[in-house]
């Protein structure tokens, strides 16, 4: 199949950027979306052009790195599902395929569709762990978890970190990521003694960050590849009046 | 040069404990005034730089990803081995030890193996203490799974996301450091060449990939944790951006290289589909668990699996290895399905494919149970190939997963230039020729919370070394020399992309050197390679320039690399002239086809030095010695 592209290309932070239009042709349904656009830039560099930057590594929809937004829907809107893993066959001939970046003022671009989330991991340093150094630790056995509260954990815990939430929310919200990881940790009896403390700092550096707020539309639950739950945005609420109730 | 392997005297179960009561400690007030570079934020780096910031170092820590959450250890699935015993069915220590040097076929390290095994227990009980959120059962207690190689259930799981789950364990511990100010992270840096000064690792070079500026670090010492080399074939279960440029840098400033031709091919992942492939996706290897792996009896059947009846279909893992049947070794099951596919048994596309069929499971269990033990797998499929595994079998075959190769270092996990110490998948010591599934989680865990920290502190208490410091003139010559190497690349303007040369090469050393290598094959790639390698650095096409954000400069740098490291790992096989574990040497097998070892010649690792840009690397030898273990036959009939 033949498909026509409007990419994103921007030069670098402070330069404006622009669609520019690109033809993929013979396009196998086999392809992943990634690997489309690898074959572009493969006939761009064979023209002398520079090619299309974009983030990916894995390329198996777990380490969170792709980040693009298609036809207006960040990761592409297959449910479940990251821009890596996407593949050709749920696209038609002809069709028009719109390629942007995350776009959110704590997600600046940095060249093309290639965008900086470092602002996701200084929320997680503010307090998105548990307080324990290597060493000395109990007996894996020693402190009996529920099954449905540790499975409720891994739901939350499955969350890999790219941003389409923020990407799609028309606040720019964080709260999908951050109620992730404060509900994972929350919800398991060694992330309780911190709990406090772990949720005012994370909800402080995402302000700090200029996330917007949220206002529970659900679109940040429509796109999530890892399909996290709106229910811990509610989790993370009550973690967090909890909190200012009682007091670090 | 004598390798003196440093592994302590004494009981085989005692070296650990009494190497580190020997072990010389610097004290909490000195321990800040040392600086220690790590290079990589997986499982190894991440957990090495969190517990050495713990201990009061100074840690840098620089990744080339966007965020040290995104390494690569994040995609593995299955699980991790730990000795905990918790399933009463045998397991112990002994057993973990026993099976490691045994799926590694008699060519690891026994030392370092009875060790990890030793640590394999405290990893579980640390990762529990993170909030990792292994799977449980309804009394509260941890549950296990099966894995290859093994007759007990050792695996602790995370669903399919065990990697990704202890991976964030080790960087949110990291996390908690770099907000302290004891970590300093660098994100989307690459570390470019090594500097060694009066024979010590004395700091890196970085390439900064946003802005594309070169800079210096000094360290009093050097922590590699760069990961595998597995994208020397191109296709490979690796992320995108993995590379051997930072062991192959430090490899041609003194560090041997050890066993570059152990690599491992993993038997479950997604087969090729077409000449766009970037890269291949496992299967994990739990779902052996439940799935049984099958093809044809006929050869050139083009019926599809529910049109071939029972009796028609070889279930040959089943039958050639009846006491571990479908959960027979990596190395053993990549073969065998190599073997049916090469007599023309193979299905799917190219007749490069063999079923892993969940029937029976489905029927016995109930397919809610399957979904629950491997739903995202099964997702996963789906999108990947459009196929559902609920109602038709995988199509599944053999692809590069792990190379149990990488940087000599001894029982401190340094290398041959002191100061510089290697942890995780790119180091040698523990998989011998073949590693059995759970443990690279294990040993990358191992090696950065409970081993480098102890060892580290000694190297810092005997060494005495002066303080370095960037304004040494060796800093600025090997500035030079990057620069000078990404200004030759960008110069050159040829008609070839980065990527035709990965891929060629990738063909060249999957097709000769990859799950069967003959001398004749191995041959034939010592010449092709070097002529490769002489047409990219005459015609090779790089786009943008230097300061700036340039992938395709970041490609051709790791691809360079690939390129003179790909002779090395053939040259290793050539000389290798015994099959052994992932290494299969055509000419050396036993009459019914499995790995023929010589232990008599070969009972060695191979650790390669070298000697310049026109000399041929030497050879090192360090004997493998094994004090209690008896090399036997492998086998698992």
């Amino acid at each position: 199949m033949n498909l026509k592209l409007k990419v994103w290309r921007q030069k670098n932070k402070n330069e404006n950027g622009r669609m520019v239009e690109y033809s993929a042709n013979d396009v196998n349904p086999d392809m992943s979306f990634l690997e489309m656009l690898d074959v572009v830039n493969e006939g761009l560099i064979a023209k002398g052009e520079e090619p299309i930057a974009f983030d990916s590594d894995c390329r198996e929809g777990i380490c969170g790195t792709c980040s693009l937004v298609i036809n207006g829907v960040a990761h592409g809107g297959q449910e479940g599902t990251t821009a890596c893993q996407l593949h050709m066959r749920h696209f038609q001939d002809g069709q028009t395929v719109t390629i942007e970046p995350w776009r959110a003022k704590a997600f600046p671009v940095l060249r093309d569709l290639v965008t900086d989330r470092s602002a996701f991991d200084r929320i997680i340093q503010a307090g998105g762990f548990i307080s324990v150094g290597t060493g000395g630790t109990p007996d894996a056995n020693a402190i009996p978890i529920g099954k449905v509260e540790s499975d409720r954990a891994m739901d939350a815990a499955q969350c890999i970190g790219c941003g389409a939430c923020v990407a799609a929310c028309k606040n720019a919200s964080a709260m999908l990521f951050v109620s992730a990881k404060v509900s994972h940790l929350a919800q398991l009896p060694q992330g309780k003694v911190e709990r406090e403390r772990r949720v005012l700092a994370m909800v402080e550096q995402m302000d700090k960050e200029g996330f917007g707020n949220c206002t529970v539309t659900g679109s940040c639950e429509a796109v999530c590849p890892k399909e996290i739950d709106l229910s811990f945005i509610a989790q993370m609420n009550r973690e967090y009046g909890r909190a200012i109730l009682i007091g670090e | 040069m004598n390798l003196d392997s440093k592994i302590p005297s004494g009981p085989l179960a005692q070296k650990w404990e009494k190497h580190k009561f020997d072990s010389k400690l610097v004290n909490p007030a000195n321990k800040r005034k040392f600086d220690v570079i790590v290079v990589g934020s997986g499982l190894a780096g991440a957990s090495a730089a969190a517990t050495m910031a713990e201990l009061g170092y100074q840690v840098k820590c620089f990744c080339f990803q966007d965020s040290p959450r995104r390494a690569h250890s994040i995609a593995a699935q299955g699980g991790i081995n730990g000795a905990k015993n918790y399933q009463n069915d045998g397991d112990s220590i002994q057993r973990l030890f026993y099976d490691t040097i045994k799926g590694g076929d008699f060519r690891a390290r026994e030392a370092n193996v009875y060790r990890l095994a030793q640590v394999s227990v405290n990893i579980i009980d640390q990762c529990v203490a993170q909030g990792v959120p292994f799977a449980r059962e309804y009394g509260g207690y941890l549950s296990n799974r099966s894995f290859g190689g093994a007759q007990v259930s050792r695996t602790f799981y995370a669903r399919g996301q065990t990697g990704q789950q202890l991976l964030l364990g080790a960087y949110q511990a990291l996390s908690r450091q770099i907000g302290l100010g004891t970590v300093k992270m660098y994100p989307r840096t690459e570390m470019v060449d090594l500097v060694v000064i009066d024979g010590h690792a004395k700091g890196i070079i970085v390439r900064d990939l946003v802005t594309g500026e070169i800079s210096s670090h000094a360290a009093d010492a050097v922590v590699l944790a760069t990961g595998g080399y597995g994208n020397v074939f191109y296709l490979s279960t690796n992320a995108k951006g993995c590379n051997v440029t930072a062991t192959w840098r430090a490899y041609k400033k003194g560090a041997f290289f050890a066993n570059p031709c152990y690599t491992q091919i993993h038997p479950t992942c997604i087969p090729v589909s077409g000449d766009h492939q970037s890269k291949l996706t496992l299967m994990s290897e739990s779902l052996r668990n439940d799935g049984r792996v099958w093809v044809p009896k006929q050869k050139l059947d083009k019926r599809s699996a529910a049109e071939i009846p029972e009796g028609e279909r070889d279930y040959f893992l089943e039958r050639k290895y009846p006491s571990y049947g479908n959960l027979a070794p990596r190395d053993i099951s990549s073969r065998a399905a190599k073997e049916a596919c090469d007599e023309g048994r193979g299905v799917g596309p190219g007749g490069l494919g063999v079923y892993l069929d969940f029937a029976d499971s489905i029927k016995r269990l109930g397919a809610d149970k399957v979904r629950e033990r491997y739903g995202n797998l099964f997702d996963m499929y789906e999108k990947i190939t459009g196929e559902n595994a609920y109602q038709q079998p995988m199509r599944i075959y053999p692809a590069v997963h792990y190379t149990m190769g990488g940087t000599w270092v001894d029982y401190n996990l340094m290398s041959t230039i002191p100061g510089l110490f290697v942890i995780g998948e790119a180091n040698f010591s523990d998989h011998g020729a073949n590693r059995l599934g759970a443990s690279a989680l294990m040993q990358g865990l191992a090696d950065g919370y409970f081993i480098l920290p102890y060892t580290i502190g000694n190297y810092f208490a005997t060494a005495k070394q002066p303080k370095p410091s960037i304004n040494h003139p060796e800093f600025k010559k090997v500035t030079e020399d990057v620069q000078a190497l990404i200004k030759k690349l960008l110069s050159i303007n040829g008609k070839r992309s980065v990527t035709s040369f990965h891929r060629e090469l990738g063909k060249l050393v999957w097709d000769n050197c990859g799950m069967a290598r003959s001398r004749q094959s191995l041959e034939y790639n010592l010449k092709k390679i070097p002529e490769l390698r002489e047409e990219f650095w005459q015609n090779v096409k790089v786009t943008g320039t230097g300061p700036e954000l340039n992938q395709d400069l970041e490609a051709a740098g790791r691809v360079a690399d690939f390129l003179e490291f790909a002779e090395l790992l053939c040259l290793d096989a050539l000389t290798r002239e015994e099959s052994c574990g992932g290494h299969f040497r055509t000419e050396y097998q036993t009459p019914d086809g499995e790995a023929q070892r010589n232990d008599e010649q070969f009972a060695f690792v191979s650790a390669w030095e070298y000697k310049g840009k026109n000399a041929a690397p030497v050879l090192n030898k360090e004997p493998l010695v094994y004090e209690e273990v008896h090399m036997s036959q492998r086998s698992y009939k």
